[in-house]
């Protein structure tokens, strides 16, 4: 049997190592590919090669895709590919009624936990991987540790299900494979999984998701590719190069593998530590290249000092903290966004910096080409904080137009000879090494107001505090208004919300409406300073919820800012909400 | 190159006047380094001078040319990114011996291991000044400091990977100019350190190489090519026993100069034996150059890349 459907949820689940990312990753490619919109999730160990079997081994890869544009991944599957029995306990709750169970039957331990499946109308389908395997190790006279398991194989069973092309994959293992026994190891797999597996079984049942025309043959993008790619564009756009310098921290390490796929004016340095990334970016800086370091909760930490400094000599810096779960080595693979206090107050003196944050992947390149853009024409460091939920998720990528981007500006036009002039946003202009009749000292220590010459006077110091907040204020000039996403301006319940949850409420509040609930819903970009508009959307709604994956940090900037007893809602337990916590939440507060 | 003058001792000083303790051995070593920097043949305009924190690292402020004051510790690592972003920079780090020994260590040795190619004087007062007075990590046992052994800063500076490891002294003024055009040729990390007197904390700490009673016997001052010799009359060598140093007297008969080690610049070996004479007793402390070698820098290494690297952009599609 054959049904259509338009929209499926899939979770593929195994041991570490055993590359579900990489089925998971290679899955979104194909149906972007076929014209389906995509959301996933993913979550894996920080260990590399856990033992195997174990419930701390699994790595997980969860996805739905829709003919149509969707945002949540999903609480409940269509589809889960189990690669091993742990994997099976402990997700065969979430398959729904109907379902379709795939399990490596080679990775099965005990084979009598399949029992329980018979009850619940779900199409089970053992696959054997076994005898494929050994056929093709065999005859390409392969070791079982080249392999590890035969996930290609499972792979071309579910394409088949899903009537999807094998195309699209073949071409990731021809670019990934230089050795070519390896190649048509995993190409035959895929294959042999794709057009055999099918005779194994008596009873097919099989899932079709409808193909959006419009957007077919699209790409995936995860957030920290987004945040590389608008990183260039914006430096692209400004004229001038990147230097990237950071120390590699989960789950930021891959924006230094992005940049460097993309060959170009960027200069990509790994430093000895967190610090020596900084301050050699603020040295890039200093030289006329936009540094740009990045980091997760711990490296922002050692960072701070340097912070500081970027604020004093006003220079354009990105700081990007892709957030973890802490405090400390926390659980690092994990999602919590705990980093917005340390963002906003995490640094001596007063050192007010901008704040961006991005709230699913697409949205990365728009937060990292704004924070190029303010960076540079504001002369400030700039931070994003992104999270490890973004930066592994993918998402259908809307192919941007070079000459629809905005221009970056650089204050270089310099009429007089002080350093410290400021333009009539309070901005200084970006004089570099090298420049004749220049040459100047700037550091950390307070500078006389327009020379830019050690300065002790205090009276001075006041006012140079006040200039540099005054120029931050400015921004808000140029950042858009705070906007109402969702439902209407006025209302009961007004639920606020930054980073990640944007998918996820925006899902519940689709819901919401459809039941006729009084509740809106804004979601901020810009966290410092905060939009022109907010004040006045606050005060439209009776309620303020304000779901976090913290333990309320935006709600205290809101109730000392806006004087509003806003209502938290919180979780920390490394995973994004659900949208049924998000419904159930609202409904509590609108039905007391 | 040499004597092109591009500009004048008098243009290097800046219109902001240093506010060191009067008799601070940093004094003289700004002077030093005005002189010589005309005479090198480096454009005004691309000459940066950048620092940590503490009583040097004020250095930039003094100079008329472009400057960066840092934070503690981490002038390598800014100077790092300054270089990577403009090769074309003629890049001096003023540090002392709490800045670049203590809180910047790291920055030190990763610095010496890149070779990035940049002058770095280390002013060693062997003190705390700026925060009055504490040991720092090359104070002397028994000088503030009673358990706390310090640094043999040529021996760790060599053992980072240093390409050229240089010693001079304030006081010196010759001798320091000659070290500072050396520092300035050499393409690499050049490593000088620079004895300097802080007359408020630990004053008279290096006397015994600048008193006239005591100098001679305290230092030898080494020259490529030249047998080791020092000593008030020229009296006293030193010859190589195996890998054994070991001080002999020229003025009886036993040993003549031919005898001596003849000191190599290039050999690293030897150069680990000079930088140890400071462990041993009645040894004379080595000046001049102690190695100098040219291996590969990572800043030059680095552009190439990039050089290479700088095709079209290609987007797979993402941006159009």
């Amino acid at each position: 049997m054959v049904i259509k459907k338009n929209t499926i949820n899939i979770i593929i689940a195994g041991n570490s190592g055993h590359g579900i990312q990489l089925m998971g990753n290679l899955l979104a490619n194909t149906a972007t590919y076929m014209g389906n919109y995509i959301s996933t999730f993913s979550y894996f160990p920080s260990e590399i090669r856990i033992p195997y079997d174990t419930i701390e081994g699994i790595s997980g890869f969860q996805i739905t895709i829709s003919n149509s544009n969707i945002l949540d991944y999903g609480e409940l599957c269509d589809i889960l590919i189990a690669m091993n029995s742990i994997s099976f306990n402990k997700y065969l709750h979430k398959v729904k009624k109907g379902g379709i169970l795939i399990i490596d039957y080679n990775g099965f331990k005990s084979k009598n936990c399949l029992d329980h499946i018979k009850h619940n109308n779900i199409t089970l389908y053992k696959v054997n991987t076994y005898i494929n395997m050994y056929k093709l190790l065999k005859k390409y006279n392969l070791k079982i540790k080249d392999i590890h398991n035969n996930n290609m194989y499972i792979l071309g069973f579910l394409y088949w299900i899903c009537n999807y092309t094998l195309n699209n994959t073949k071409k990731y293992l021809i670019q990934k494979f230089n050795e070519k026994n390896l190649l048509n190891f995993n190409i035959e797999s895929l294959n042999n999984g794709f057009f055999l597996e099918k005779n194994n079984h008596s009873i097919i049942n099989r899932f079709i998701i409808k193909s959006n025309n419009k957007i077919f043959k699209s790409k995936t993008i995860n957030g920290n590719q987004a945040i590389a790619l608008g990183l260039i564009m914006g430096s692209k756009k400004a004229n001038i190069d990147i230097f990237y310098a950071c120390y590699p921290i989960t789950p930021a390490s891959n924006i230094f593998y992005y940049l460097s796929k993309y060959k170009s004016n960027i200069k990509i340095f790994q430093a000895e530590d967190e610090i020596a990334a900084i301050t050699s970016a603020i040295g890039a800086s200093y030289a006329g290249s936009l540094g740009i370091t990045g980091t997760s909760g711990p490296g922002m930490s050692l960072k701070q000092e340097a912070l500081g400094l970027a604020a004093i000599i006003e220079i354009p810096l990105i700081i990007i903290n892709i957030q973890r779960v802490g405090p400390s080595t926390g659980l690092p693979t994990k999602n919590e966004q705990s980093d917005l206090l340390q963002a906003l107050y995490g640094r001596h003196g007063e050192a007010p910096i901008p704040i961006l944050a991005s709230k699913y992947p697409n949205n990365c390149f728009k937060i990292a080409f704004e924070a190029v853009k303010i960076a540079i024409e504001y002369m400030t460091p700039v931070i994003i904080l992104s999270d490890s939920y973004i930066a592994n998720s993918y998402q259908l990528w809307n192919p941007i137009k070079e000459k629809n981007l905005k221009s970056i500006y650089k204050n270089n036009n310099i009429t007089n000879f002080y350093p410290y002039q400021r333009d009539e946003r309070g901005v200084r202009p970006w004089i570099i090494p090298g420049m004749i009749k220049y040459e100047h000292c700037t550091g950390s220590l307070e500078k006389e107001n327009l020379t830019g010459k050690i300065s002790y006077n205090g009276i001075n110091h006041q006012k140079m505090v006040n200039l540099r907040h005054s120029k931050i204020n400015n921004i808000i000039n140029y950042i858009p208004k705070q906007k109402i996403e969702i439902g209407k301006n006025k209302g009961k319940l007004l639920i606020l919300s930054w980073g990640s949850t944007y998918n996820i409420i925006y899902t519940a509040m689709t819901k919401l409406l459809k039941f006729n609930y009084s509740v809106s819903y804004s979601h901020l970009e810009y966290l410092y300073p905060f939009p022109i508009g907010l004040k006045n959307i606050l005060s439209n709604f009776k309620f303020i919820l304000i779901p976090e994956l913290n333990n309320g940090q935006l709600i205290k900037l809101i109730r000392y800012k806006f004087l509003i007893d806003a209502i938290p809602l919180n979780k920390i337990q490394g995973t994004p909400f659900t949208v049924s916590e998000i419904i159930e939440k609202v409904d509590l507060i609108l039905n007391k | 190159m040499i004597n092109k003058k591009h500009f004048l001792t008098e243009d290097l000083v800046s219109n902001q006047k240093p506010k060191w303790c009067i008799g601070c051995g940093n004094y003289s070593i700004l002077k030093q380094v005005q002189e010589i920097l005309p005479i090198i043949g480096v454009s005004k305009e691309n000459i940066v001078f950048i620092s940590g924190i503490g009583c040097s690292s004020r250095f930039p402020y003094y100079m008329n040319t472009f400057g960066f004051h840092g934070i503690h510790g981490r002038a390598p690592a800014i100077a790092t990114g300054v270089k990577l972003a403009n090769s074309k920079l003629n890049i001096w780090i003023i540090t002392g011996d709490g800045d670049s020994l203590a809180i910047g260590g790291n920055h030190l040795i990763h610095l010496l291991r890149r070779n990035i190619n940049l002058q770095l004087l280390l002013i060693n007062n062997e003190i705390y000044g700026l925060t009055k007075g504490q040991h720092s990590p090359t104070t002397k046992i028994g000088k503030k400091n009673k358990i706390d052994k310090p640094f043999n800063t040529l021996t760790l500076v060599l053992g980072a990977g240093g390409s050229f490891v240089a010693r001079s002294i304030d006081r010196d003024t010759e001798h320091l100019k000659k070290m500072l055009i050396r520092c300035y040729k050499h393409i690499g990390t050049s490593f000088l350190e620079i004895y300097q007197n802080c007359n408020i904390f630990n004053d008279g700490v290096f006397n015994h190489f600048t008193d006239k009673k005591t100098k001679y016997d305290n230092t030898i001052f080494l020259e490529h090519d030249k047998p080791l010799i020092f000593g008030k009359n020229y009296n006293k060598g030193i010859l190589l026993d195996g890998l054994e140093p070991k001080i002999v007297s020229l003025e009886e008969t036993t040993y003549s100069i031919q005898d001596l080690w003849i000191h190599n610049e290039k050999d690293r070996t030897k150069a680990n034996i000079l930088a140890r004479f400071s462990d041993k007793n009645d040894f004379p402390y080595p000046f001049g150059v102690l190695f100098n070698e040219i291996i590969p820098c990572y800043d030059q290494l680095f552009e190439e890349k990039y050089k290479s690297n700088n095709e079209n952009y290609t987007f797979d599609g993402f941006i159009l």
